[in-house]
């Protein structure tokens, strides 16, 4: 089926910067007439994701493809890997550093938070070659 | 009430957005986790922060959110104010504490 496919970077080294694949995306979404609370939804998931690629990470590389009826969301890092993804999703579990919850994120909510507002999520990494989250939004 | 009452209870200064004060607003947050407010926030349009940082106004972006409240005399870098100027989210600065400003505006009406 045809979609509408965007790639991002995220640069890994600019926390400024990160936010603005998901921006895009939202801005997208929201042109095509998608509903105020589905762009949302793919707003808040893929923010978090971001986040975690920049904040976890080093960056990596963000791609979207968006159907008629729902979009699909692969973020795809080559960073440290997530030894126990059953851990690091569970709500409050984070390994952020005092600096990185002085910029308001490490509360180890992001992940959950992403579950609760995806309809499929899948975590594929490897410890020291990098992870990729596939989220699945249905609008 | 509208952005504009925040304005006047809070004593605060306009920073951009001046345009948007006649929005109506119902409910707001106070909080210096981004993560917190991603996880817990629903529908509150107005964001009570100390924190300065360009993610302070692209949550609140992602969330639609129309309003930030910078708080204890803060006052963001000029990118970030630029930022929200792009995004039409009014950034309003006031000398108060966190507790106080959000005191001050649940009292007078807006909801949690
Ligand atoms: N892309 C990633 N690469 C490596 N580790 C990751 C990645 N994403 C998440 N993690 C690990 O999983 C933990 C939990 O992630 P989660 O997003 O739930 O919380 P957080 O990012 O620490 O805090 P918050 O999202 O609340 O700001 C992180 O602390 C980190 O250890
Ligand atoms: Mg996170």
């Amino acid at each position: 089926m045809d979609c509408i496919r965007l790639e991002y970077d995220v640069d890994g080294e600019n926390f400024s910067s990160a936010g603005n694949a998901s921006e895009s995306v939202k801005r997208t979404l929201k042109q095509m007439g998608v509903s105020a609370a589905s762009v949302r939804r793919v707003a808040i998931a893929m923010y978090e994701g971001e986040i975690n690629m920049v904040i976890h990470a080093h960056g990596g590389r963000a791609e979207a493809e968006i159907y008629p009826d729902r979009i699909d969301i692969y973020l795809k890092d080559s960073g440290p890997g997530i030894a126990d993804i059953d851990l690091a999703m569970k709500a409050g579990y984070s390994t952020a550093t005092e600096n990185i919850r002085s910029l308001g994120f490490g509360a180890g909510m992001g992940l959950p938070n992403m579950k609760k507002y995806s309809d499929e999520m899948r975590i594929d990494s490897t410890v020291g070659v990098g992870t990729t989250v596939f989220l699945r939004i249905n609008f | 009430m509208t952005i504009r009452d925040v304005v006047k209870l809070l004593n605060a200064e306009i920073l951009c957005g001046a345009e948007h004060l006649d929005t109506e607003i119902h409910t707001a947050c106070g909080s210096d986790m981004m993560s917190d407010v991603l996880a817990y926030v629903k529908d509150q349009s107005v964001l009570l922060t100390g924190l300065l940082n360009p993610q302070v106004v692209r949550t609140a972006e992602m969330m639609d959110m129309l309003c930030i409240v910078f708080v204890r005399g803060k006052r963001p870098e000029q990118p970030v104010i630029e930022l929200a100027r792009e995004k039409g989210i009014v950034l309003l600065t006031t000398e108060k504490r966190l507790f106080v400003a959000c005191g001050i505006l649940y009292t007078n009406g807006l909801g949690g």
